[in-house]
């Protein structure tokens, strides 16, 4: 039973970072209807940044934070004015191609810069230790969580309080009705890159103080993909309660099944299975559009 | 469309030939005569190069049909080719079966997977089964891994040198005449394929599949078929290339492999047989040049470098071509020709 809940929790704080990252991905899909394959690629790019700005500088925690959220700001700003701006009303295709083709740049880019090794930060992040009965919640885990938290609520005020905030949910709503009431949708679009890199940044250098930088890093975005098709593609509450529940399984197959597997690694294939399943039974996911076609 | 002035076609026939003059005849003529002669003078690597450049049409051709024509997009192209090319494998090594018949079962079991896999495509579209299939690629090679006692895992599997009848063709050369023999009858297939009844509903579900379907199309078997010819094609295109290297590693289809093979499509041109060959030849060319590039840089610049380049070349050509040239090369060549066709009138007259 501990050993059941201790995965729980694990899987818990997992699984917020988790929907942190899917968060960036459905916001971009509700401004601009662009699918970004590239999330998982801003992740990665955090936790090297996570590494460079904590062990080589030396910062402490909260300046490092601070000059990751700077630089993912022009990192959005550039992505979208550079490659999605000249393909604005291209077919899906073009739009995938071109985020997985940045997916690559930003994997080449991290390459390049830290020589696409193992980064370990572990241990530099502030430690808080809870204990609940016999479960020991990990530090990092904990950390994951309450950031987390906070970026969720955070994003929640933006959208509910800001003129910025009010514009991109109307434009998730209706782009053209927005256009006619004089709202710019390039910046709507611009601001909803520089969040997704934001929260993928933050989403990194948490993950990274976990398992250390590493390339395997932008796997993370393909169980956020997972992630957001459960949860229903434009659906942002789904996608927080989808990470949960992703990152709950996940960690609690994996824990009672990899023992039974010879090669082990199901936490790997896991959120593909998910994906799968999902699309065959319910692909609008939990909480997304029904979109009615019938062919 | 496309002919000199002076050509005519008076007759069914004519117009519907691939190759309506005798210069298209004898330019076909000498490319392929160039194309065999090329083990005589060409060097070991040259062979190796355009022996995958090869490999890598055929697989190209397959998700033109499926992606190109039937809008079926797919990136799970690699896992395909990896379950064509295991299967070949495994009857070869395990069994010990000829290549002349392991090689259409390889074909067989990948247009079977691609049926599986294919199935998602009739209830979802467009991002959803791009997420399909990109699961689709990460299950297959799982399963790979995990069949240990016949697959190898991830020790991979030797595979005994490939021969048909009494012809070793283990040697770069004939294995560059058996690829480039496959490639010519691949090519030809494609560009039949897609004249026929099946070739011409694909293209009529990927312009509108409604209007397809209210015109009697039924799009469950007409996109079955897409798949399962796309990936029959990976399938052979996946025995080649492990019994190139008579190894079968689940390295050798990695999943941004899948990736490269719809950029291929992009850097040639979508939809077009041609243009399908165009992108396949350019992305292995840009990995020749990345690949001999890089030791240069590696000295120069970091040891990393040549792994970022490889990376970050591809990510480039796909973006620039996706924002600058998105018909691709194929139409690029098209309008080379029309230049030099018409000069010096430079306007062509609308059909």
């Amino acid at each position: 039973m501990n050993f059941f809940l201790q995965l729980v929790v694990t899987g818990l704080a997992q699984g917020m970072i988790y929907a942190l990252i899917a968060i960036g991905f459905v916001i971009i899909l509700k401004c601009s209807e662009v699918f970004n394959i590239a999330q998982g690629h801003f992740v990665l790019i955090g936790g090297y940044l996570g590494y460079t700005f904590l062990v080589p500088f030396g910062l402490p925690i909260w300046a490092a934070l601070g000059l990751a959220i700077v630089t993912a700001t022009f990192m959005g700003l550039a992505i979208e004015r550079l490659t999605l701006r000249p393909l604005l009303g291209e077919p899906v295709l073009a739009v995938v191609m071109v985020t997985i083709a940045l997916a690559s740049l930003l994997g080449g880019l991290a390459t390049l810069l830290w020589g696409g090794e193992y980064k370990p930060y572990h241990g530099l992040l502030p430690t808080i230790t809870l204990k609940i009965g016999a479960i020991s919640v990990p530090s990092e885990s904990l950390i994951g969580l309450i950031v987390s938290v906070i970026c969720m609520v955070l994003l929640m005020l933006l959208f509910r309080y800001t003129k910025i905030g009010l514009a991109m949910r109307a434009t998730a709503e209706d782009l053209q009705v927005v256009q006619s009431l004089g709202i710019k949708a390039t910046t709507v679009y611009a601001v909803s890159w520089v969040i997704a890199c934001i929260v993928g940044v933050i989403g990194g250098i948490l993950l990274g103080g976990v398992s250390g930088a590493h390339i395997a890093l932008a796997d993370i975005g393909l169980k956020a993909f997972a992630v957001v098709l459960l949860g229903g593609l434009n659906s942002i509450g789904g996608a927080i309660l989808a990470g949960i529940i992703l990152g709950m399984l996940e960690n609690v197959a994996a824990g009672y099944l990899d023992p039974l597997l010879p090669g082990g690694g199901l936490a790997q294939v896991f959120p593909f299975i998910v994906m799968i399943i999902v699309l065959i039974f319910r692909p609008y996911g939990l909480f997304g559009l029904v979109r009615i076609e019938r062919i | 469309m496309g002919l000199g002035s002076g050509t005519f076609h008076e007759n069914y026939a004519q117009d519907m030939a691939i190759f309506p003059t005798k210069l298209h005849w004898g330019v076909l003529a000498a490319f392929l005569i160039l194309l065999f002669v090329c083990p005589l003078f060409a060097s070991d690597r040259i062979l190796t190069l355009l022996t995958m450049m090869g490999i890598a049409v055929i697989s190209a051709h397959g998700l033109n049909i499926l992606t190109g024509y039937c809008d079926q997009i797919s990136i799970g192209h690699a896992g395909f080719m990896a379950v064509g090319g295991y299967t070949s494998a495994i009857l070869c090594a395990k069994l010990g079966l000829p290549f002349w018949v392991t090689l259409p079962c390889g074909a067989l079991a990948a247009g079977i997977a691609g049926l599986i896999f294919g199935l998602p495509s009739l209830k979802i579209k467009g991002f959803y089964l791009i997420m399909a299939t990109i699961a689709a690629h990460f299950i297959i090679i799982w399963t790979i891994i995990q069949l240990r006692s016949v697959t190898g895992g991830v020790d991979g599997l030797s595979v005994p040198s490939p021969a048909i009848g009494g012809l070793m063709l283990g040697t770069k050369t004939n294995y560059f005449y058996l690829v480039m023999i496959i490639v010519c009858v691949a090519t030809l297939l494609a560009k039949n394929i897609v004249r026929t009844r099946a070739g011409r509903a694909f293209i009529a579900i990927r312009d509108n599949d409604l209007a397809a379907e209210v015109m009697g199309i039924s799009l469950w078997s007409y996109k079955l078929q897409a798949f399962f010819i796309g990936c029959v094609y990976a399938g052979v295109a996946g025995a080649l290339l492990i019994h190139y290297f008579s190894f079968a590693s689940t390295d050798q289809f990695p999943f941004m492999d899948s990736v490269w093979y719809l950029g291929m499509l992009i850097v040639g041109g979508m939809g077009s047989v041609t243009g399908a060959v165009f992108g396949a030849v350019a992305l292995r060319l840009l990995d020749e040049l990345v690949t001999m590039a890089g030791p240069v840089l590696s000295a120069a610049v970091a040891p990393q470098a040549a792994a970022s380049l490889a990376l970050m070349s591809h990510g480039l050509v796909i973006i620039i071509f996706l924002i600058f040239e998105p018909r691709g090369l194929y139409h690029r060549w098209e309008m080379i020709k029309a230049y030099f066709r018409l000069w010096p009138f430079s306007h062509q007259g609308s059909e």
